[in-house]
């Protein structure tokens, strides 16, 4: 069972990072604009005539 | 025109000189929009910062003051082929989203706890029935009630204030059993944590406020949507006046910076932007928006006009008497006020359902415990059974039951472009059996079309439609939207009052009164009746005369079909003269109308159909169907409808055909079905896990099981609704106005 040592606060550790990540994209309003977001992406302005050739 | 409005009361300032604004856009329907108005903005001097958000249609800019000016910032967007209307965002808007966000960190912290504690529950039972010690259990326990402590604190912070509430008010609601088996279930499984004992029930409280909080917020999040739908649409709608300012220039400003007192002039094609007096100027007004009654009132000085007025053939110099959310007749302001405080005494049907089961659950705890004194267990053990009643019953499918049907309905009317105010409309919608419809509007279209154009030479009304272009006379405009060029014809000269002229290939065009046009002849064949509705055109030697009338709705008659078909009465309650419904009424073979109503009178016939047990569905549009919009049961207004009605409507729908209405009352009673087997479901959980709690053989793993079980079944019944099929799509024909009002909405 000492391996419970490790793996308790491993698992906890990992929930909480997993927390933290969704509180902080939650606070830089990474949720305010779902649908723009998924439409954002296929945008190609930033790729120059010649680097497509 | 070339007038320059003034935006500034829409911008705010910040540090730095830099200043900021939202726009509703109008238009954006693609990613390539978002590009095009970034890029298009970014390039103008001066701009700091432009994001564009596709999901509420919306921009936020922000600039340096005096190097650019918001004025051009909107011209920008214009050029680039947008709508641009700056507005503020209202303070209720901005309160659903901070809320909205809150209910999802809760819910956040909800799932983190609830998945890290049932990791530990699962291995604490699996140990149960193999070999972990004692120890290791305890450390278990301890390690969940860390998590589960601060998370029940923190997450359960919307039940335990709104059962609060409720109780300091000495009345139920669904939050106090929530409350009171999320407390019981956190606080027993601490006592037994520290007394070693083999079941904790730290999982089931966490997960209880995960399944209620997702819930909650999937709810607020649909409303939060509605919200941000009515305020774009509310900045489309803003209008501009042209006011006199105290040296005698005249500027545009938007309607809502207008003041009491203010001078303003109003152009002929101008909707009146508040109440006022006129003091200089003669014209004719159409009152429709007001009084519902179609025809024109030819106006002298002195006399009183309204807002929401349609100025038709001269300049108008107004004094204001009252603007802004004070636009209206006292009379229909202490109508509403009446209608609104009766109707908010309607008890909703989950609260109905709480008052009941609350009691119910509390006595059955109590029966229990006394159940197991009598029978001689202890003290522990009796405890122990009246405290896992509570925690089973703690009402998670009943919750959930209604809140998870109305959501999903709400977004289904969404998508049929009906935009809901508020959530318990669907209930009463559901129950509706008498339907009455205003005439102007409503049953007909919010603005007059040309009726004969089929009969005119095509070229003909081409031209004439494009000439209409440069006119702005309302009845023009009305022509105008024939033409399929939309380019304007040059060196168009207007001479007020009758008409205006061009030269088009060499020969010359005119349009305007008959008369003006030299077709008074011809026009005397369409009848003396409809001389005001009549537009002529000369091109050389042809002449053409146009009708411009209120027409149906296209599917209006469809709609009262399918709406008897249902069982539901129709009847027309309009302000109009009783010539101009008959002929409406007659069409749609509704025999049951009535004319010439004044608002009040609409809330007396209203109050009548009450009485005698009727449950009315009121749509309608104007000003003057306010207050009978609040009284009625259940309310629709059109988009195109006055501001003050839309307010006081349950719900608001888009597009130009009528079937919103039809399909509103029936997505809500499959609604209304739906939420009456998820009771049910409830019920029959209880009825299974009751008998099971009271005789003490509640263990932690049957309680999970058994709500998130409910919990999921009453979700999937509910969802069940958005795959239903719309009961009148084999008759719509193409969707193409649906199609339409969908790219309107976010």
């Amino acid at each position: 069972m000492n391996v419970l040592v490790y793996l308790l606060p491993l698992a906890l550790g990992l929930g909480l990072i997993g927390l933290f990540a969704f509180l902080w994209s939650l606070r830089s309003g990474q949720y305010d604009d779902l649908d723009g977001a998924a439409l954002r992406v296929l945008e190609d302005d930033d790729v120059t005539p010649d680097r497509l050739r | 025109m070339g007038d320059v409005i003034d935006l500034s009361s829409f911008t705010r300032s910040r540090d730095g000189g830099r200043a900021e604004m939202d726009l509703a856009l109008e238009g954006v329907s693609c990613g390539g929009c978002i590009a095009r108005i970034e890029g298009g903005l970014k390039r103008l001097p001066g701009i700091d910062e432009v994001r564009v958000n596709f999901t509420n249609r919306r921009a936020h800019v922000a600039w340096t003051k005096g190097v650019t000016s918001p004025e051009a910032i909107v011209a920008e967007v214009e050029r680039l082929g947008y709508g641009a209307h700056p507005f503020v965002a209202q303070q209720v808007e901005d309160d659903e989203a901070r809320e909205a966000n809150r209910l999802l960190r809760y819910l956040a912290v909800a799932g983190f706890a609830a998945m890290n504690i049932m990791l530990l529950s699962v291995s604490v039972w699996s140990g149960n029935v193999s070999d972990i010690t004692p120890e290791t259990r305890d450390l278990f326990h301890w390690l969940s009630a860390v998590i589960a402590l601060p998370a029940v604190a923190y997450a359960g912070q919307p039940f335990f204030r709104s059962a609060f509430g409720a109780l300091r008010v000495r009345s139920v609601n669904m939050d106090v059993p929530i409350a009171l088996g999320v407390l019981l279930a956190t606080g027993m499984s601490l006592v037994e944590t520290i007394n070693h004992a083999e079941h904790a029930y730290f999982d089931s409280a966490v997960m209880l406020l995960f399944f209620l909080l997702c819930g909650r917020y999937l709810d607020r999040a649909m409303r939060r949507r509605t919200r941000a739908v009515a305020g774009n649409l509310a900045a489309l709608r803003a209008q501009t006046a042209h006011r006199v300012q105290k040296d005698g220039t005249v500027v545009e400003v938007p309607a809502s910076s207008l003041r009491p007192r203010d001078t303003i002039i109003v152009r002929p094609g101008d909707r009146l932007p508040a109440d006022g007096v006129v003091i200089a100027g003669t014209s004719e007004i159409d009152e429709s928006m007001v009084t519902g009654e179609t025809a024109r009132r030819a106006l002298k000085g002195g006399e009183t006009v309204y807002a929401g007025s349609l100025n038709f053939t001269g300049a108008l110099t107004l004094r204001i008497t009252a603007a802004g959310e004070r636009t209206l007749l006292d009379e229909i302001e202490r109508l509403l006020d009446n209608a609104v405080k009766s109707k908010s005494r309607r008890v909703q049907l989950a609260d109905r359902a709480a008052r009941l089961y609350a009691p119910l659950v509390h006595t059955a705890a109590a029966l229990t415990l006394t159940g197991w004194l009598l029978a001689g267990a202890g003290l522990h053990a009796s405890v122990m059974a009246a405290i896992a009643v509570l925690i089973i019953t703690c009402p998670c499918a009943l919750a959930l039951a209604v809140p998870a049907v109305q959501v999903v309905a709400a977004g289904r009317m969404f998508r049929g472009g009906i935009i809901l105010n508020s959530g318990d409309a669907i209930e009463r919608l559901a129950e509706v059996d008498t339907v009455a419809f205003d005439k102007t509007g409503t049953l007909t279209l919010p603005e007059a079309r040309v009726t004969n154009a089929g009969l005119v030479a095509r070229d003909m009304l081409e031209t004439a439609a494009r000439l209409a272009l440069s006119s702005r006379h309302p009845l023009a405009a009305a022509l105008a939207r024939e033409a399929n060029e939309r380019r304007m014809f040059e060196d168009v000269s207007e001479h007020p009052g009758e008409g205006v002229s061009v030269e088009i290939d060499g020969r010359a065009a005119r349009l305007g009164s008959p008369a003006f046009c030299d077709a008074v002849w011809t026009a005397n064949q369409y009848g003396a009746a409809s001389a005001d509705s009549l537009i002529a055109f000369r091109h050389g030697d042809e002449t053409a005369i146009f009708v411009v009338q209120q027409t149906l709705r296209p599917d209006a008659r469809a709609v009262v079909q399918a709406l008897r078909g249902r069982g539901l009465a129709v009847c027309i309650l309009s302000g109009d003269r009783a010539e101009a419904v008959a002929p409406v009424a007659a069409a749609l073979g509704i025999e049951d109308w009535q004319a010439g109503l004044m608002p009040g009178r609409k809330v007396e016939l209203l109050r009548d159909l009450k009485a005698r047990g009727k449950r009315v569905l009121m749509v309608g549009d104007g000003i003057n169907d306010a207050p009978s919009l609040a009284e009625a049961h259940v309310s629709l207004s059109p988009i195109t409808a006055a501001e003050i009605s839309q307010a006081h409507a349950d719900a608001v729908f888009v597009g130009q055909r009528l079937d919103p209405v039809a399909e509103a009352l029936a997505i809500s009673r499959d609604a209304r079905r739906l939420m009456t087997q998820n009771l049910l479901l409830a019920v029959i959980y209880n009825a299974i896990a009751v008998p099971i709690a009271v005789a003490g053989l509640v263990t932690p793993l049957i309680a999970a099981l058994a709500m998130s079980g409910s919990s999921l079944l009453v979700t999937g019944n509910a969802l069940r609704l958005s795959f239903a099929w719309p009961f009148r799509k084999a008759e719509a024909g193409p969707p193409t106005e649906t199609r339409q009002a969908k790219l309107a909405m976010p």
